[in-house]
């Protein structure tokens, strides 16, 4: 203890305090304070840099599930305007089809009506033609039968005998 | 344009301090094992002291003379009246020094008034009883104080400029201290002081450390130079850290002293603990600056006794066995002490933020007193 | 018969080097235990070992 009291210097005390509150006040003024400042924003810029950058990711995310729904909404819309074409293509088609059989169907029975007519009319016209030939041909027949007077009287007698009193 | 700046300083630094001197003077006895273990040891007691001059190194010559080699510095001595003379008229203790009609003379790098002859008496226990003159001379230690302020106030205020230029990133020398600036205010003053009152403290954490690192690492270096080691120094330091503590302490500081049981006690019970535990307190309060002071003295002390003892015994043992293992040793040590360099002032550092996070500390009163009050301050 | 100051201070010395010796064997442990207080811990320990040392010193200087 007593070593250490004769060792201190007075002066040597006096310019370390001098010094030091010295240094202490400039290194503050010209060092300390901008280093801290500068470290203290740069801190601050990577902080709100940060926050940028989540936000950021937070509204991709956001954005990314938007269009995701959105194309699932498109891709649903396609589906159904799909289903939709073809439904109608597919009743267009049937209705076509069973149009064209009952216009079909109209013209066979047309076709089949007026057949049948001509096969009358023809039938009939056959019928009054035989009609005719047979009464030409009867009335040759008979001609040439009734020319000799025997004949004719053997006819009458044969017709007498047909005929039966009742 | 840094290197020219880096020459610049070392130049004023070198021409400022006056030119190398060499002096001559008889060498005392030396020789024999015994006369040079008395040469180590006041050797090494001559290390730790302040000096006058700046000796690098000494040698004796071929005559038998003992050359210095170093710069004198100047002497300011308040004695009736400012005295300045260079510490060359003591020639290194040898001749006594006339100034303005008063005798000085240098011993044991104390300066003593004397009379013409340079008597110097001594009491019964060999101390010398002649007048000691106020004595604020430039020193070697505060020549050692001025160029490490330099230095600091250079480095940082290139620091903080290259911030203000590179958009707050740091450059050249920045990249190595800025990590140690964070881990101050990260490690030391954020968890001691608290978030809200800690860059109050931080210029003086910062400079403290700074400059207790940095003369703790010249102090390895062969200019011999033992700053951090004297106590003058580390009382100063200790004193400031002292007087910011005690100033900026709040109310609950003070009550924490004066009333530290608060109102968990009727007055009548707490009177007869406070007679014990007061006095404690009020004493705690220049204890923790005394154990800061001493702790740092006493460790770069040691560190330089021992180095010095370790490269001494390469002159002891004078053989091909003692001269490498003590080479080796000391530098094991020194190893060591850059170590210890840096351990102590982060200490100096630590413990100076953990007072003044005591003196600023405010209680949340509406919490009641079940906190626990870290004791370790009391030392 | 009296005892030199100097052995006292010895002995304080003695005492100071175990108690730091302990913390530091402590810390160990408590970091071996707990690897990621490590920052915590050596602090604690060094503001510890600080104080011990400092009760050291001043018996070296009394003695």
């Amino acid at each position: 203890m007593e070593k250490l009291i004769n060792e201190f210097s007075i002066g040597l005390f006096f310019w370390q305090i001098v010094l030091f509150v010295l240094l202490l006040l400039l290194l503050r003024k010209f060092a300390w304070k901008p280093i801290l400042r500068a470290v203290n924003e740069r801190e601050q810029g990577i902080r709100s840099a940060l926050a940028a950058a989540e936000d950021a990711k937070k509204e991709m995310q956001n954005v990314s599930a938007d269009s995701e729904r959105l194309l699932q909404q498109a891709r649903a819309e396609r589906e159904a305007l799909l289903k939709e074409a073809r439904e109608i293509k597919d009743k267009m088609i049937a209705d076509a089809r069973a149009q064209a059989q009952a216009e079909g169907d109209k013209i066979v029975r047309q076709a089949q009506e007026s057949i049948e007519g001509e096969k009358k009319a023809a039938i009939a016209d056959i019928k009054n033609q035989v009609a005719s030939f047979s009464v030409e041909i009867a009335e040759k027949v008979l001609q040439a039968q009734l020319e000799n007077k025997d004949r004719q009287l053997k006819l009458v007698d044969q017709l007498v005998d047909d005929i039966k009193l009742r | 344009m840094r290197t020219s700046l880096v020459s610049n300083f070392l130049a004023v630094i070198l021409f400022s301090l006056g030119p190398v001197l060499f002096a001559k003077e008889s060498s005392g006895e030396t020789g024999g094992p015994q006369g040079t273990k008395e040469e180590i040891r006041e050797y090494i007691a001559h290390h730790l002291q302040d000096s006058h001059d700046f000796s690098i190194a000494s040698y004796t010559d071929a005559s038998g003379e003992v050359v210095h080699w170093g710069f004198p510095l100047p002497v300011i001595l308040w004695d009736n009246g400012l005295k300045v003379f260079s510490s060359a008229r003591f020639h290194h203790g040898e001749t006594v020094a006339e100034v303005g009609g008063n005798y000085y003379r240098l011993y044991h790098s104390k300066i003593y008034k004397t009379d013409a002859g340079g008597t110097i008496r001594y009491d019964e226990d060999q101390h010398p009883v002649n007048q000691k003159p106020l004595d604020f001379s430039i020193t070697k230690n505060v020549v050692m104080m001025l160029v490490t302020g330099l230095l600091l106030f250079w480095l940082f205020t290139g620091m903080a400029r290259n911030y203000g230029k590179n958009n707050g990133i740091p450059m050249g020398i920045g990249k190595f201290f800025e990590p140690i600036v964070l881990y101050i205010r990260d490690d030391i003053a954020i968890p001691n002081i608290g978030e809200k009152k800690y860059s109050r403290y931080m210029p003086l954490l910062l400079t403290v450390f700074f400059f207790i690192w940095f003369l703790n690492m010249f102090g390895l270096t062969p200019l011999g130079v033992n700053v951090t080691g004297n106590i003058a120094v580390t009382t100063a330091l200790a004193l400031i850290v002292f007087l910011v503590t005690n100033f900026t302490g709040t109310r609950d500081y003070w009550k924490h002293i004066l009333d530290p049981l608060g109102d968990g006690m009727p007055w009548f019970g707490k009177l007869i603990i406070y007679i014990i535990l007061v006095p404690i307190e009020i004493l705690g309060i220049f204890i923790k600056p005394f154990a800061l002071l001493i702790r740092l003295y006493a460790n770069m002390t040691a560190g330089h006794v021992v180095l010095m003892s370790l490269i001494g015994l390469i002159f002891i043992f004078k053989s091909w066995v003692g001269g490498p293992l003590s080479f080796g040793l000391s530098f094991a040590i020194s190893l060591i002490e850059v170590l210890v360099a840096l351990l102590q002032a982060y200490i100096f550092t630590m413990l100076s933020a953990l007072y003044f996070g005591f003196a600023s500390e405010e209680h949340d009163h509406g919490h009641g007193h079940e906190h626990e009050e870290p004791e370790l301050a009391n030392l | 018969m009296e005892i030199p100051s100097v052995i006292g201070a010895g002995l304080a010395v003695i005492g100071a080097g175990i108690g730091i010796g302990m913390i530091g064997g402590r810390a160990m442990e408590a970091i071996a235990r707990q690897p990621e207080a490590y920052g915590k811990i050596q602090t604690a320990m060094l503001i510890a070992a600080a104080l011990i040392e400092g009760i050291g010193f001043a018996a070296i200087f009394a003695g």
